[in-house]
């Protein structure tokens, strides 16, 4: 496997194998071992024309525990905010030696320009393309739900998971359908009929208008950020009316099964689609998610770059 | 191809490496064994509950997974990285003794030394092989071998163990 | 015998009867079984069909203001190539074709060519803005005679100003050429709504946006009796919209381009802005409806809305790129594919549709002609047999933004013949020298 701009490019063997993979590196960075000599002489670049902390220094930090070379591009006052196209930016990389290059931009597809042009060699990691995919969010939330529910199994079958919210506008969203059906959970997206897309009825979910009908029957509730420019827009009609029928408050999160879990794959609107009681709550795993995030984008590293020349497609 | 030690054979040898273990380490009070998987964890698995037989004490056990460490990575398909398991009493200053099926060019222990160098400072690693078939690319040795057995590089030295193949035999296959 | 300027034999047309057509000063001076007369030039069309020259109604040439992207002289060779002797050129040049002035500069550089006639289409609102009419009557009496008006590009979307463009145009003859879209149901949209919008994360343009519009307008048509033409229709529900107006008796006419015949959404799928086009590829049973709508003449014409860019307006992020595709060199090759050679339609409705119709609804008296003793030699001759295969890098136009490189289509043109003279003969183009 060459890039992993989609979850589509994998997958159920794949998915699990990125999982397990994660398990085994945690497991070392949990222990005495902090760094692995695995991608030395590599060169990861980070190249983030979208603003995101957490997610560059999450990729930063599993590259440099693999001791991979980091070079980080972001877009605030950089050339690529001046107006310099995607080409260009492309072909310095290339020159640069880049092996792989993880890339955030505001521009759906951005990921799959970048992989499949003929301006760049490396291997191509899609770190969240306009509302298209964000594989990675993904990938470290089945390996949290699978550690906290799991239940020793290899897949998520048998579980039952809701994701709240914004849906039309979410590359998340569309990554965790793709992969949570993958591994056998049952998926049900909860949103007002105006953030949903038209085609989702093609998607292998469940649609619900009525949040609180499904609170009970789910063992995750995954809840989306919602945008205040979603506001103006007229999607709903202000931020009361959407807390009223879609937030997470406490009197929710009592409504919820046993065990079952509040994810985020941040950052939060505290008082928005979640309430700080529950964003701090014990059901809440969404700290956990991101330590998680290290190993699992680690994993993903691992298996896009340790292999070698035979594995690469010649450009 | 060729029975080059049968299940009986390969039971004898580890009653004693097991001894040879004891012996060499005056008693088990300071050791730590660790496993290389697959089959060496194996192994290591049946020598410390030997020990444990002979002495009369469990020896803490373990498992190291060298895949990351491995010198020959970008020549193949990225492999899976197995379960590295180290005890809880840790590595420092212990006597470490890696076990593995079959030493051969001495790159998979070389990797071992990067790990344990990572995780700790034994007072001593040492290590016992079943199968020693000779061709080292690197000044590394065994400590305590099952079985030298001479070999040439275009031959292979297949060991099955009942944990994972169902009998214990080692084989070797191919002109010598 | 006088000696003519060429004599094309053994022509097959459109009817399918064979003739030998002789051309003189300008025009078809003979037809008949065979012509013995000397002619300068003498064109074997063996195995060739004659039809009279094609007719664009939508063509994006670029001059003035994007230059670089394609000018009236290469878009003249690039319509020569693909068998037009007609171009009209749309008004959303900059400065925008909105006064008698831009419309005559354009028209000027038509004629300077002198590859084909380039007719200008004049702004229906100044500066495209949708507000306040353009100088519809100046540019009418202008040395252009602009008889067809669009903003395409933009939308005229206020129904009052749509009304009242309408109403005044029918003193001049003209015609209203819509680009049905809703403005506020397509802010910042990429691509046909749908599943495949769904998945790829992009803002969706719904069909609704195109018929809402178009279901509008047919109204206002007959309310007010004026003509009206919607340009590139793309939708099985518009399709639709413009059977029932024609049923009543509605005078609205359609076009269809050649690459809604052909492509669907699922081609955004790679995400390579090549196929991101306004309005959007939609799906297989768009293009089927569409397909049926121009074989049974509910929609009456092809027309192409080529659409030249520059290589740094494609070779970027979807939603960097500019919407358009070339059309002017593959249109016919298309039509063949998807219409003839599936069946669904004759030579003889592709000359209405590609050169008799658009003439007519233009009022462009010197094309569509019947070919005939006297008829001004305005012609086109294919051979259907032959293949070729698209090359980005040897077009005509300036631009390469063609969705079909490397395709093998079907048809070849071998000449083109306008006003008497050949403006390509054997693939080649000619030069100002030899016109």
């Amino acid at each position: 496997m060459r890039h992993l701009l989609s979850i589509a490019d994998l997958d159920k063997v794949s998915a699990i194998n990125i999982l397990d993979t994660a398990v085994e590196l945690a497991r070392v960075s949990d222990g005495a071992v902090k760094k692995l000599p695995t991608l030395r002489g590599r060169t990861i670049v980070n190249l983030f024309a979208e603003d995101s902390t957490r997610t560059r220094i999450s990729f930063e930090a599993a590259a440099k525990r693999l001791s991979a070379d980091v070079i980080n591009f972001s877009a605030k006052g950089s050339s690529l905010s001046k107006g310099e196209s995607l080409k260009d930016t492309a072909m310095t990389l290339q020159a640069m030696g880049a092996d792989a290059v993880v890339i955030r931009h505001s521009a759906s597809g951005a990921a799959a320009r970048l992989a499949n042009c003929e301006w760049m060699s490396g291997s191509v990691v899609n770190a969240g393309d306009g509302t298209h995919e964000h594989p990675s969010q993904a990938l470290l939330d089945a390996f949290t739900i699978r550690k906290n529910l799991g239940m020793g199994s290899s897949d998520l079958v048998g579980l039952n998971v809701a994701i709240v919210g914004d849906v039309l506008h979410s590359r998340v969203a569309r990554s965790n359908v793709l992969l949570l059906s993958m591994l056998g959970a049952k998926v049900t997206l909860v949103a007002p009929p105006t953030l949903l897309p038209v085609g989702v009825q093609s998607w292998p979910v469940e649609i619900s208008y009525d949040f609180d009908m499904v609170i009970p029957h789910v063992d995750v509730i995954m809840m989306l950020r919602v945008q205040q420019e979603r506001m103006t827009d007229l999607f709903f009609p202000n931020a009361r009316e959407y807390s009223r029928y879609f937030g997470l408050n406490s009197e929710r999160m009592a409504k919820m099964k046993s065990g079952a879990i509040v994810m985020h794959p941040g950052p939060m609107n505290r008082g928005l689609e979640i309430s700080a009681e529950v964003a701090d709550s014990s059901r809440s795993v969404i700290t956990e998610q991101v330590t998680n995030g290290v190993s699992v984008r680690m994993a993903i590293l691992y298996v896009l770059l340790a292999g070698g020349a035979l594995d690469k497609g010649i450009n | 191809m060729s029975v080059a030690l049968s299940a009986q054979d390969i039971s004898r040898a580890l009653t004693r490496i097991s001894h040879e273990i004891l012996e060499r380490n005056q008693g088990p009070s300071n050791l730590v064994i660790l496993g290389i998987p697959t089959r060496g964890a194996h192994l290591a698995s049946r020598i410390s509950s030997i020990i444990s037989s002979i002495e009369g004490t469990n020896i803490p056990t373990g498992t190291l997974d060298i895949t990351l460490f491995r010198d020959d990575l970008r020549l193949r398909p990225p492999r899976a990285i197995m379960p590295t398991f180290i005890p809880s009493t840790g590595i420092d200053e212990k006597d470490v003794v890696l076990v593995d099926d079959v030493l051969f060019s001495g790159r998979t222990i070389r990797s071992a030394l990067d790990a344990l160098g990572e995780i700790g400072r034994p007072r001593s690693v040492q290590l016992a092989t079943l199968v020693d078939r000779g061709h080292r690319e690197l000044p590394i040795r065994a400590d305590f071998v099952g079985k030298n057995l001479p070999t040439s590089r275009t031959q292979s030295v297949k060991v099955l163990l009942a944990e994972t193949d169902g009998r214990d035999e080692v084989t070797i296959e191919g002109e010598a | 015998m006088t000696m003519v300027d060429f004599i094309i034999k053994n022509a097959e047309l459109a009817d399918g009867s064979k003739s030998d057509i002789a051309i003189s000063k300008g025009v078809i001076s003979a037809m008949a079984s065979s012509i013995t007369s000397e002619a300068t030039t003498t064109i074997d069309a063996k195995d060739c069909i004659v039809l009279p020259g094609l007719v664009d109604l939508h063509t994006h040439v670029r001059e003035p203001g994007r230059e670089d992207a394609e000018t009236v002289l290469s878009g003249s060779r690039a319509g020569v190539k693909g068998g037009f002797t007609a171009l009209s050129a749309m008004a959303n040049t900059s400065p925008v074709a909105d006064t008698a002035g831009v419309v005559e500069q354009v028209y000027r550089l038509g004629q300077e060519a002198g590859l084909l006639d380039v007719f200008p289409i004049g702004a229906v609102t100044q500066g495209l803005k949708g507000e306040a009419l353009s100088e519809i009557g100046a540019m009418a009496d202008s040395v252009a005679r602009v008889r067809m008006f669009s903003d395409d590009g933009y939308c005229v979307s206020d129904p009052l100003v749509m009304r009242r463009a309408l109403e005044y145009v029918k003193k001049f003859n003209g015609v209203i050429a819509q680009h049905a879209q809703d403005p506020r149901m397509t802010v910042d949209a990429q691509m046909n709504e749908g599943l495949i919008s769904a998945r790829l994360g992009l803002k969706g343009w719904p069909a609704v946006a195109e018929e809402a519009i178009i279901a509008r307008d047919v109204l206002i048509a007959d309310h007010v009796k004026s003509r009206l033409h919607i340009c590139h229709l793309t939708t099985a529900g518009g399709v639709e919209i413009i059977r029932w107006a024609k049923a009543r008796g509605i005078d609205v006419t359609a076009e269809v381009t050649p690459h809604h015949l052909l492509l669907t959404d699922d081609l955004a799928g790679s995400y390579d802005p090549i196929y991101k086009v306004n309005p959007p590829l939609r799906t297989e049973s768009d293009v089927m409806a569409l397909r049926e709508a121009l074989a049974d003449g509910t929609i009456d014409i092809v027309a192409t809305d080529h659409a030249p860019h520059p290589m740094e307006s494609k070779e970027c992020e979807w939603q960097e790129a500019a919407f358009g595709m070339l059309g002017l060199e593959t249109a016919l090759s298309i039509v063949q594919m998807t219409m003839i050679d599936s069946l669904l339609m004759s030579w003889a409705q592709v000359a209405q549709r590609m050169s008799i119709t658009p003439a007519r609804i233009a009022g462009y008296e010197n094309h569509g002609q019947e070919i005939k003793e006297g008829a001004p030699a305005n012609l086109v001759v294919i051979d259907p047999h032959r293949k070729w295969t698209v090359d980005r890098d040897l077009v005509q136009s300036k631009s390469s933004n063609t969705p079909y490189h490397g395709f093998e289509l079907p048809g070849v043109i071998a000449h083109t013949i306008f006003k008497g003279k050949a403006s390509m003969l054997n693939g080649v183009i000619a030069s100002k020298e030899t016109l």
